[in-house]
């Protein structure tokens, strides 16, 4: 079978080791809108607005960022349950992912999906899955369907350290690896599955390695860090545009909030927690590196953040007052 | 401006909790992501975290109060700007409901069948070529159509049922996996989603059960949970239910189990005509369809219409033999015994209606029920157990539309309720025969 070529757009992002002022700036103003996103739903859900599971990406938000500044137009991404960072990176609409977490019509899948399941093909995202691990099976077919079309384009298929244990996701590096898919496999590594820590689930921590039998590369990021997560999505991105096949990147991070909202964090302690914040918080350390290279002065970064907050209070405002689905939504959409 | 932090509710059953500590007092400032207090519920102590920056004004509700409501304002915030503020809780927040419409039908295939009597010429061909051909002319007419599964291509498929497709269509399109039934299930689906079609061979569907997630929760559901914005033109076919002597985990018949599953179409034809037109509307449409084959089937032999355009709309179940007295319904190769029992009764002057169900989702109740109108009995006829099974929705149909014509209670012919034994005379007993069939028909001619 024919290799898709690498593309001139490949090329470039292999220069994402030098980003510009503009593009830190749109960065660390994507990363901060995720943050502040997530805060307005925590508190949403506490005011019952929201309903059933809701998982904040808080913590998280370095990876979902650095990764969509090296995506091409026509890649895909696919992720789990925690999936509304991965969504306003990708540039969907605020307003209509908060809508989806209330369920009303104007959320992007009609109120029908809720947190877990969001999709939007436009953007290239498709979902937005609640089974752990399932995701790993369909983001390998995203990368089988460009590979089948010649397509030079990646599935970016994202997952936690609690999949990395599923069964099904080793059976995906083992055809993608054999067909050469090119799928970039992101572990966010976030430490804990739901309450249980990578060391009492993994007989193997270090989860870049869970490749070495299929012979897939992989290597361990500072999750923290964006531009550290785009250089080095950038390289495997373009490891399988090449048509060299799959690659893994561990992602190192950390999730602050519970697993889900009604999760008592009794597994760490606040003191762990708090140390990650003060030690290695992906948005206040990129600021503290945008001021240091002279490009966001205390201006510059106040009227983001009002930009930001101002985005996020009318999405929660939009999502309260945006009407329910009509009821004869109940019956459609089962099949075409 | 000042705003009014609320009681949060922790879990989406919580309705009041005890406000158990506060870890801020007023004139404390407080910035996003700080642990203002402790909350006790039913299940848990937990932190609650403050959402907005300010300086806390005042604390309204004393540490260690019990059976506060959540929403109920426990502290007030000097914000920093407008667009701090929280929204207010209103009665928006509890969704009134309100009486859902009636279903809508499932959408069938618009085409009616081409009768083959209308002087269309018929080739002999067994199930086995008839599936091959299905397959072979739609992947002509479509290149986003593929075949995956075990042993589909060099090995020309465990059934032959694939038989010279990797020669005409090379190995792009013909695919042979590692036994990984639940990865390359999702990968199909993941394909699916692109808007290719593929076709997924499961050797038998007694292994597609490690790969049932992915049928049910990715491809049946994700066009309802997308809003409609995510299809799966997918079709999962391999043989189903009991070949012979090969025990219990090689011989289950699954139709109840993806018939009960909205979002799935569900096809399990008898002869090689069926199996033909079947399978091509099954590639063509833009639902995940479940197609259950029969390995006793792959090598009879019947009628088909010539021609690549031979079609049968998935949804429309058909009468094989007409009868007055008694209606037998049955699908896949149940089919060819209750005609069987249908002739032996014939002898004895008992008129046995047949009607061949074909689709099992959406299942065509009203030729079942049409019939029943006319004979006044029943006799349901399945390979698979009984409880819950597809005899049993039958009856249901039959009974909720055709009470009033049933002149006796309606019986199932089905599966004994334990898993298929090896022995020879064991698994003869285990499965429904002629003989059940015809005893079972006596036995509805003999009451009322």
């Amino acid at each position: 079978m024919a290799r898709p070529k690498a593309s001139k757009a490949a090329v470039a992002a292999s220069k994402i080791d030098a980003p510009s002022r503009d593009q830190m700036l749109e960065w660390y103003r994507s990363m901060l809108l995720i943050r502040r996103f997530e805060e307005r739903a925590g508190q949403l859900y506490g005011m019952g607005l929201i309903g059933g599971f809701c998982h904040l990406y808080i913590g998280q938000e370095a990876i979902a960022v650095g990764m969509q500044a090296i995506k091409h137009p026509g890649d895909q991404i696919i992720t789990g349950y925690r999936d509304h960072g991965h969504m306003l990176a990708a540039g969907m609409d605020p307003r209509a992912v908060m809508a989806e977490l209330t369920g009303r019509a104007a959320g992007v899948a009609k109120g029908k999906g809720g947190s877990m399941h969001m999709f939007d093909v436009e953007a290239g995202f498709f979902g937005g899955h609640g089974i752990v691990g399932a995701q790993v099976s369909l983001g390998t077919g995203l990368g089988f369907a460009n590979h089948y079309r010649g397509a030079a384009n990646v599935s970016f298929t994202y997952f936690g350290d609690g999949a990395a244990n599923q069964g099904q996701v080793y059976e995906s590096f083992n055809m993608a690896e054999l067909w050469r898919l090119p799928v970039v496999y992101v572990i966010e590594n976030n430490q804990y599955a739901m309450g249980t820590s990578v060391e009492r689930a993994s007989a193997e921590t270090h989860l870049y390695k869970r490749g070495v039998s299929f012979n897939i590369p992989g290597e361990e990021v500072d999750g923290m860090d964006v531009e550290a997560v785009a250089v080095a999505g950038a390289r495997a991105a373009d490891h399988a545009r090449s048509g060299k096949g799959p690659y893994i990147l561990e992602m190192k991070t950390y999730r602050y909030r519970g697993h889900s909202m009604s999760d008592p964090a009794k597994y760490r302690t606040r003191e762990e927690v708090d140390a990650v914040k003060k030690a290695r918080d992906p948005i206040d350390h990129f600021r503290e590196r945008l001021e240091a290279l002279g490009y966001a002065d205390e201006a510059t970064l106040k009227a983001l953040d009002a930009d930001v907050k101002k985005i996020v209070a009318e999405s929660a405002e939009f999502a309260r007052t945006a009407p329910e689905p009509d009821p004869s939504e109940l019956y459609t959409d089962v099949y075409l | 401006m000042s705003v009014d932090i609320l009681m949060p509710a922790l879990s989406p059953t919580m309705e009041e909790g005890t406000l158990a500590k506060w870890t801020v007092k007023a004139g404390d400032k407080v910035s996003a992501g700080d642990v203002i207090a402790e909350i006790e519920t039913d299940k848990a102590t937990m932190e609650v975290e403050a959402v907005d920056e300010g300086v806390v004004l005042e604390l309204l509700v004393p540490a260690g109060t019990e059976g506060v409501k959540v929403n109920t304002p426990i502290a007030r915030l000097q914000g920093d700007g407008p667009a701090a503020s929280q929204p207010t809780a209103d009665p928006v927040a509890t969704p009134t409901p309100v009486a859902a419409p009636r279903p809508v039908a499932v959408p069938q295939a618009a085409e009616p069948e081409p009768a083959m009597a209308e002087g269309r010429a018929t080739v002999r061909q067994t199930v086995r070529d008839a599936l091959r051909d299905a397959m072979a002319e739609e992947m002509r007419r479509d290149a986003d159509i593929f075949l995956i599964g075990e042993e589909v291509a060099q090995y020309q498929g465990a059934y032959k049922v694939s038989r010279d497709l990797l020669q005409e269509f090379g190995d792009r399109r013909v695919v042979d996996t590692p036994i990984t039934e639940h990865g390359f299930a999702g990968l199909a689906v993941g394909a699916a989603f692109t808007g290719l079609k593929p076709i997924v061979e499961f050797m038998t569907f007694n292994f597609a059960m490690q790969a049932i997630d992915h049928l049910i929760n990715s491809a049946a559901k994700t066009l309802y949970m997308s809003g409609g914005q995510i299809k799966s033109s997918i079709v999962f076919r391999g043989p189903n239910g009991a070949a012979a002597r090969v025990g219990a985990q090689h011989s289950q018949d699954y139709s109840a189990w993806y018939a009960a599953v909205p979002g799935l179409k569900v096809v399990a034809p008898w002869d090689a005509a069926d199996a033909k037109g079947l399978l091509k509307a099954a590639i063509r449409d833009p639902n995940p369809v479940v197609f259950l084959e029969h390995e006793i089937m792959y090598g009879v032999e019947f009628d088909v219409p010539e021609g690549d355009d031979w079609l049968v709309p998935i949804g429309k179940a058909k009468v094989r033999r007409s009868g007055t007295d008694v209606t037998v319904s049955a699908h896949s190769r149940m089919v060819g015994l209750a005609l069987e029992a249908a002739e032996i009764l014939a002898a004895e002057g008992i008129s046995v209606e047949v009607v061949d169900l074909r689709t099992l989702r959406p299942l065509d109740h009203e030729t079942v029920v049409d019939s029943v109108k006319t004979t006044s009995r029943l006799v349901t006829v399945e390979e698979g157990w009984g409880p819950c099974g597809i005899g049993a929705e039958v009856c249901q149909r039959v009974i909720e539309h055709a009470f009033d014509w049933l002149d006796a209670p309606p019986v199932r012919v089905h599966g004994e309720d334990v898993p298929m034994p090896y022995a020879a005379n064991l698994e003869a007993l285990c499965l429904p025969t002629v003989d059940k069939i015809v005893t079972a028909i006596r036995g509805v001619m003999a009451r009322g």
